[in-house]
């Protein structure tokens, strides 16, 4: 490609300077850029009305093509039935007669447990449900791991509010707008969750590694007690995740932990539930009788 | 300056009936709105419901920039990195000011290359498009990492290759919108 014309000026002083000048804007451009990340860096949820002006701008669009999806989804679905019919009728009057027994057993749970909370005068936190909404879009191109939730402050979303999918846990609020929200998910290397394991309720933490899986690293030193197939559930520790939500089943056992893939996609997740944070006012309290009242939650 | 022919008469579209066939001048809003709105909406792209696991969308927004700096140097002022750059920061999930900063060093960067290698065929334009991309995604984890916790950067491998492998057809978008541009 020839030399664009715009670099040789000749010898006329304005087309000069006026090459100089755009020089001098590009420098001060560069260096107000820096100064707008540092105010990121030390303020990481400055910004956060700018990024919500955007997902607000880009909802609308979002929002059709999510349809469109889910109803491609829903048609390859009812396809693949049609086709599938005759085996899956087998398999799952196979699996009805399995499930059968095991809600007996669990009605027989219920009626027990409901028992013994009367015992210990424990009462239900009442209706944790905020509201239902669904993944519009994800930062598919960024390391960090944050989605779009296509409902926001109209219903009554706000930050710190853990989000599940029917699947399993998909993360928690991080940032509201309007009509959306973002959601930290579970996968981001920042996003740490309370866990522990389903049969035996042994504690562990998980990390989000940033590529789809979680690292779950278990409280108690030693060799990794897990096994692969274990299925790990939200454990309800430090108070902002329910517990007992379905959260992640391991694959690979590694020296200090395990490696696990969550069980909510955010993909193929056909809705998401907000829900209230667990034990938000015992939280409250908690954080405002902290030594030096300085012990708040950061918006990311 | 548009000098009306009525006298000449050719057989044309009927569109084109009453108009100067020559002389024609671009549209101006045209020659300014397609590269701008090319990259504002690329940037955009990463807002539709695409859910991947780990970051495998590449960047287009900056594909797009960088298609339209290097096929048409002279088009973009120096200085315009730092606009697009902070439109892409409100859809990319990035701290605030991240391309910004790194799509303006790369307009520098790129700018220095063409005071040096003056002449240069679509291969070096694609070299040096894979370097600015590979740079700008490891910068972008770089900044992440600063303000949250940030994954391995081994995570970013096929991103970037499939970023570099994707330039091409950028280009090839920005020279059919180009000659769009400058259709009369």
């Amino acid at each position: 490609m020839a030399p664009p014309k715009h670099r040789r000026p000749g010898f006329s002083r304005k087309a000069q300077y006026g090459l100089f000048v755009t020089y001098v804007v590009a420098i001060a451009g560069t260096i107000v850029a820096a100064l707008l990340l540092a105010i990121s860096v030390a303020d990481p949820a400055g910004f956060s009305a700018l990024r919500a002006a955007g997902a607000e701008i880009t909802a609308p669009v979002a929002r059709v093509f999510s349809n469109v999806r889910r109803s491609a989804q829903n048609m390859n679905a009812a396809a693949a039935a049609y086709i599938n019919a005759a085996s899956q009728n087998a398999a799952l009057q196979k699996q009805a007669e399995v499930n059968r027994k095991k809600l007996i057993e669990a009605q027989a749970l219920r009626v027990e447990n409901a028992r013994l909370r009367g015992l210990l005068k424990l009462s239900e936190d009442g209706e944790s449900q905020v509201a239902v909404g669904r993944l519009i879009s994800s930062t598919s191109s960024s390391t960090r791991r944050v989605a779009t939730l296509s409902i926001g402050r109209n219903f009554g979303v706000e930050r710190a509010q853990p989000v599940r999918g029917p699947s399993g846990l998909i993360g928690r609020v991080i940032e509201t707008g309007p009509t959306t929200a973002r959601i930290l998910l579970v996968t981001d290397a920042e996003n740490l969750v309370p866990v522990m394991r389903a049969s035996d309720g042994l504690p562990a933490f998980s990390a989000g590694l940033g590529n789809g899986t979680v690292l779950i690293k278990p409280l108690n030193l030693g060799e990794s007690p897990f096994k692969v197939g274990d299925v790990i559930v939200t454990s309800g520790n430090g108070g902002l995740y329910p517990p007992n939500i379905p959260f992640a089943r391991v694959i690979k056992k590694t020296s200090d932990g395990a490696l696990a893939i969550p069980y909510a996609d955010p993909g193929n997740t056909p809705y998401a539930v907000v829900m209230r944070p667990y034990q938000g006012e015992a939280r409250a309290a908690q954080q405002a009788a902290a030594p030096d009242g300085e012990t708040k939650e950061v918006a990311e | 300056m548009k000098i009306p022919v009525t006298t000449i008469r050719l057989p044309t579209r009927p569109a084109r009936e009453y108009e100067s066939r020559f002389d024609r001048e671009q549209s101006l809003l045209k020659m300014l709105a397609i590269p701008i709105a090319s990259v504002a909406i690329a940037s955009m792209i990463t807002a539709l419901p695409i859910f991947t696991a780990e970051p495998l969308l590449p960047p287009l927004g900056l594909l797009m920039f960088l298609s339209w700096r290097l096929m048409r140097p002279g088009l973009l002022p120096v200085w315009s990195g730092v606009p697009f750059g902070l439109m892409d920061d409100v859809f990319s999930g990035q701290p605030f000011g991240s391309a910004g900063l790194l799509w303006s060093l790369a307009m520098l960067f790129i700018e220095i290359i063409d005071a040096r290698a003056v002449w240069r065929d679509h291969l070096q334009d694609w070299l040096i498009a894979a370097i600015v991309i590979a740079a700008v995604l490891l910068g972008g984890w770089w900044i992440a990492g600063m303000v949250h916790a940030a994954p391995e950067p081994a995570i970013l491998i096929p991103q970037i290759i499939l970023s570099i492998l994707l330039y091409p057809l950028a280009v090839r978008i920005c020279a059919r919108l180009d000659s769009w541009r400058l259709a009369t």
